[in-house]
């Protein structure tokens, strides 16, 4: 193997969000720093969140206080959330949102010239007590605005980008730390190792596991697998949100703020049912909606010839509403079903969404394992989707996961800054060690395609997987996904081996990635024997304070533990455990 | 239906060639033609190499020439297409493999429109700014970068190095008319060449193409206005 070396002080994977925040961080730091991408930055799937980002900013009730958002968190994370982190985001908040309005994001304003901020599901001022305009809004394109301009302030600043190239795997010395990275550049084919002594994760999410998902063709998982090949452990796998409200049929996002700006959800029979099930109603917490929107379903309220799915309906908003606040969905809705909203509900299902789980961390971005007690893993971050600080716990609140992705971004890059240590040493085998499992894909010439490989794993997942499990059908579903991932290690190949873009080389990768997060998913849905947030178990329907209030842990050798949920905050005292609703 | 597609692969193919796949437009799960691409890559070859990401037409990766006009793949509804379908890489770009083509003049472009707000605040607080201020941004900021625009425009073609493109002009703008912005005057001092701004010559390509809906020529015609007054 004919293979470059590139070396920098730090290097970021991943273009999106959380990257960018990271890399504009380190960029003031003096070191020698490099993004690696595999796709354009702005492709990233940071672009497609729309409602917007959370920040106790007050314009719109003056009291609002970031320990009202620190509670809201919590209680919405069902407690799963470690607490140190979640004061750390919300408390950051106001300020990383002013962070970005000084960077040139375009907020949509209020009369007064100020950020716009709109409701949200879970959120409350006087813990609880009172409904709360948090959530501040470009429209409903915020995610959009938000990485374009991280993109933009990171042109301004001359960061070093690697665009389309894929990272394959961690390199690790002999001493266990982690010195860089192995990578292929997709336009030429050409392999390098690069040499950091600090690397930071910021790949995204992995709902392509699922047949049906708001997410991106690129969210695969790369860093999550890439953390499992490493002998590192994943967290909270089965903490999946499924968002109450995909476009039937594609799956694509239709935002949260439709219901935040008045839009309602409505059965088959025609009834708002909502508020039968919570009193927060329409903007209830997403597990809770979803949930109660299966219900409907299961019990033959459903929507459609099939009665498989409900109604959005915005049909009694203004039109000034529609257009100013809503009108990224109206174009959706009337691209991909034809419907203009104004006059027709959208037809929307619970679909696969968001990762809460992910690489465990410290709020400090430091990627840890554990092993009675917690470890830094040296020279190794996470940051954005792919990491589980744990911020999210069992269920995030909607417009939390740009604010996660600015706030741990910019903390990894913080922490870089002021961690001085020297280089590591790493030798050729180490180099070649980070190689191999690519050249074993590579040297395959006959066995499986790759690609028969793909609807088999979604269509296990959802089915086993979904917003409601149970021991027989998860255990069904962990046989049938271990046996697709030993039969993919052992044949699943691609033909083409061609340099130049060979998307087929990348997308064999990015898939044998998603086997190895949907095993760990399976893995750890069935270890958890109670329903907590977006983890609903028939067959243990209340949440299990006692055995349960814990992360998990899950290696890709199916090593199973359990670690402490950080209930200390440091300056507030702990939200105590009670029941949601 | 039946789908051409212009094939090139460098490390075997002398010349591009079309390559013909048809297809049971039943068989496909989606409604839309990124979904009729994925189907030909899952089934029939998984070397035709395309750019794709979000598939809801908000990442912008996947602009192709369909039939003539440049347009989103995932955003091209099946149905409203006729029987035959003919693909090509976004015209004017240098081709890197099948319809992935190489992009970096066009951020070249980009960039030479400083895309990024210069206000040097101070304050740790908001900038204020009104809603009819921030209403001038409607319809700039929305542009999602896939090339569409700028690969039909004639003036691009002739001088890519020289004129900046409707994509670069439209982000131009949405800097220039950004009321936080404080480098107005140096950002409308660029257009004083030949080329930058004014070797647009309202073929209006871009709005016919854009798949966001957007009016790079409107832009162009404001950007000259204020230029013009700023002199």
């Amino acid at each position: 193997m004919d293979i470059d070396t590139k070396t920098f002080d730090v290097i970021v994977i991943g273009g999106g969000g959380a990257g960018l925040r990271c890399a504009l961080e380190l960029g003031k730091s003096g070191k020698k720093i490099a993004v690696i991408s595999k796709v354009f930055p702005t492709r990233s799937h940071t672009v497609a969140a729309q409602g917007g980002i959370n920040a106790a900013l007050g314009n719109v009730q003056s009291d609002d206080d970031w320990r009202f958002h620190f509670y809201d968190t919590v209680l919405g994370s069902d407690f799963l959330g470690d607490q140190d982190a979640i004061e750390h985001m919300c408390k950051e908040a106001p300020k990383t949102v002013i962070e970005l309005e000084h960077m040139g994001m375009p907020f949509s304003r209020d009369a007064h010239g100020k950020i716009y901020q709109r409701a949200f599901g879970g959120q409350s001022r006087f813990y609880g007590k009172e409904k709360v305009k948090r959530t501040c809004a470009v429209s409903d394109r915020t995610g959009h605005a938000l990485l374009q301009t991280l993109y933009q302030q990171n042109v301004r600043y001359r960061t070093k980008f690697f665009n389309e190239w894929f990272v394959f795997d961690l390199v690790k010395n002999k001493s266990g730390k982690i010195v860089g990275v192995s990578a292929i550049d997709v336009v030429t084919g050409k392999l390098c190792f690069f040499k950091a002594k600090h690397t930071v994760l910021a790949t995204g999410g992995a709902g392509r596991i699922f047949y049906s998902s708001t997410n991106a063709y690129i969210c695969t998982g790369d860093g999550l697998a890439m953390n499992l090949r490493a002998g590192l452990p994943l967290q909270d796998m089965e903490m999946w949100q499924f968002h109450p409200t995909g476009l039937y049929g594609s799956g694509i996002l239709i935002s949260e703020a439709t219901r935040g700006e008045g839009g309602r959800l409505m059965n088959g029979d025609g009834q708002y049912y909502m508020q039968n099930y919570s009193d927060q109603g329409d903007l209830a917490c997403r597990d809770i909606v979803s949930r109660s929107t299966m219900e409907e379903i299961i019990k033959d309220r459903g929507c459609g010839v099939k009665k498989d799915h409900v109604l959005l309906d915005l049909r009694h908003l203004s039109e000034e509403v529609i257009m100013k606040k809503l009108p990224g969905i109206t174009e959706i809705s009337q691209v991909y079903t034809n419907i203009d909203p104004r006059k027709e509900p959208i037809p929307v299902v619970p679909t696969a969404h968001y990762l809460m789980g992910g690489i465990p961390t410290n709020r400090f971005g430091q990627v840890i394992d554990h092993d009675k007690q917690d470890k830094v893993v040296e020279g190794l971050y996470a940051c954005g989707e792919c990491a589980c600080v744990s911020v999210h716990g069992a269920n995030r609140l909607g417009a939390n996961s740009l604010l996660d992705i600015v706030v741990f971004g910019k903390a990894c890059g913080e922490h870089i800054s002021t961690n001085n240590i020297d280089a590591n040493d790493v030798s050729d085998s180490d180099i070649e060690a980070g190689f191999s499992n690519y050249a074993r894909m590579e040297a395959r010439q006959k066995g499986k395609l790759f690609v028969a490989f793909r609807e088999p794993m979604q269509k296990i997942m959802q089915d086993h997987f979904g917003v409601y499990r149970t021991e027989d059908k998860m255990k069904e579903g962990l046989d049938a996904i271990i046996n697709l991932r030993t039969e993919y290690e052992k044949s699943a190949y691609y033909e083409d081996k061609s340099a130049v873009f060979n998307t087929a080389r990348i997308e064999a990768l990015e898939l044998q990635n998603l086997m190895d997060v949907a095993v760990s998913t399976a893995i750890a849905a069935l270890e958890r024997q109670e329903s907590r947030g977006a983890h609903s178990r028939i067959d243990y329907p209340s949440r299990d304070d006692k055995n349960w209030l814990c992360h998990s842990l899950v290696y890709r050798n199916s090593d199973y533990k359990k670690r402490p949920v950080n209930c200390r905050p440091l300056e507030i005292k702990p939200i105590e455990l009670k029941e949601r609703e | 239906m039946e789908i051409k597609i212009q094939r090139y692969n460098p490390d075997k193919d002398n010349q591009p060639y079309m390559a013909n796949y048809e297809i049971d437009i039943d068989s496909i799960e989606g409604v839309m033609l990124l979904d009729a691409l994925e189907y030909i890559k899952t089934n029939i070859d998984s070397s035709l190499a395309i750019r794709r990401s979000c598939g809801g037409g908000i990442c912008g990766s996947d602009g192709m020439n369909v039939n003539g006009k440049n347009g989103l793949a995932c955003q091209t509804q099946l149905k409203n297409l006729p029987n035959k379908v003919v693909i090509y890489p976004l015209v004017s770009m240098p081709i890197i493999r099948d319809l992935v083509v190489d992009m970096s003049q066009f951020y070249a472009q980009y960039e030479m429109a400083e895309p990024f707000l210069q206000s040097n605040v101070k304050s740790d607080k908001e900038q204020l700014q009104s809603i009819e201020d921030r209403s001038k941004l409607d319809g700039l900021y929305e542009c999602i970068m896939c090339g569409c625009c700028t690969s039909a425009c004639p003036s691009s073609w002739w001088n890519p190095d020289k004129f900046m493109g409707p994509q670069a002009l439209l982000t131009a703008a949405r800097f220039v008319f950004d009321s936080r912005d404080q480098y107005r005057k140096q950002r409308l001092k660029l257009f004083d060449d030949r080329y930058r701004l004014y070797r647009c010559r309202g073929v209006f390509n871009c709005v016919s193409v854009c798949p966001k809906g957007l009016n790079p020529t409107e832009a162009i015609s404001k950007l000259r206005k204020a230029h013009a007054e700023s002199e």
